[in-house]
């Protein structure tokens, strides 16, 4: 499977998620903001980071580079397309995500390990986890609370566009284990087709087990299946 | 000596350039954390009028174009497309 990692001045993770993809596989290749068209692509990822200092809101100038063009061409015919926390501020900014992400509640950089539930195992991002499956995955932002109007909130729920919340470890999503005040829990959402996966937590940083744990794998290892 | 505004606005006419500024404030439903904290804080010394502060982003345009309505029309184009997130926030043009 080809990948390919969309980098912006200011990305911080874009190493990190091409040694997952590389671990799992998958020939990836680094694309700069500033080019005008992708490789042939499988995948497209837009990793983490602070693209331009998080100027106007964060992921706001990354949403209109030069770039982002052919990757909204791309994911509108269908191309998956994954946007790991400030890649899914991205998304949103470019209207491929609806809804947007907000500053953290309690107004603090959040960096710690959560409890995320699968809510949605019936995707090509998803397929390898179980259903309601309780992964243990880093969460590094400040602006992460998920923010949509209700007819979409609506939406997202009848037709099992949520793809993770946070949960406690017993899989109960509630108040005290919600980190940034998301609209009910809500950690990574869907596009109505199912292609585009937008989520805050980073399943590149856990794919092994020395520095951390192996929960983010089956993300890689459904996209491969 | 200070000018007016009006005098300003004229002048600036004379040199094809026409300045608006842009506030952008979060919309009334959308939870404004930042706006909270600065509006305990005040309160905390002793600001007991306080009824409720709202936190924004203030910008200052200068566009090359004498005719008032096309620059308007193209600084609302900017709010519109990079400037303001419609989701949740509000956007008001306003002349200098």
């Amino acid at each position: 499977m080809k990948s390919s990692v969309i980098v912006f001045p200011g990305s911080n993770c874009d190493r990190d998620i091409a040694v997952a993809l590389e671990k799992m596989q998958f020939k990836n290749k680094m694309v700069w903001h500033k080019e005008t068209s992708l490789p042939k692509s499988d995948l497209i990822v837009i990793p983490g980071g602070f693209s331009y200092g998080d100027y106007l809101r964060s992921g706001a100038i990354a949403g209109k580079s030069l770039i982002i063009d052919e990757v909204i061409k791309a994911a509108n015919s269908g191309c998956l397309v994954l946007g790991i926390c400030n890649g899914f501020q991205i998304l949103t900014e470019t209207g491929l995500l609806k809804g947007t992400l907000l500053r953290n509640k309690n107004l603090k950089f959040i960096n710690k390990n959560v409890n995320i539930k699968v809510i949605n195992n019936d995707t090509k991002f998803s397929n390898k986890f179980k259903k309601d499956e309780i992964l243990k995955i880093n969460i590094a932002h400040n602006e992460g609370n998920y923010f949509t109007d209700k007819n979409h909130l609506e939406e997202l729920n009848k037709e099992n566009l949520v793809a993770f919340k946070y949960c406690d470890e017993k899989g109960n999503i509630n108040e005290e284990a919600n980190p940034n005040g998301s609209l009910e829990n809500i950690a990574g959402i869907f596009s109505q087709r199912k292609n585009i996966l937008g989520m805050m937590p980073h399943p590149e940083r856990m794919v092994d087990e020395i520095i951390s744990n192996r929960d983010g794998i089956n993300l890689f290892s459904s996209l491969l299946n | 000596m200070k000018l007016t505004l009006e005098k300003q606005f004229q002048l600036n006419l004379k040199k094809n350039k026409l300045k608006f500024s842009v506030t952008v404030t979060l919309k009334k439903d959308v939870l404004d954390p930042q706006g909270k904290v600065v509006q305990n804080t005040l309160v905390n010394m002793g600001m007991n009028n306080l009824k409720n502060i709202r936190q924004g982003k203030h910008f200052e345009i200068e566009v090359d174009e004498n005719d008032i309505k096309i620059a308007q029309k193209k600084i609302d184009e900017m709010c519109k497309k990079l400037l303001v997130n419609l989701i949740i926030e509000d956007y008001k043009i306003n002349k200098i």
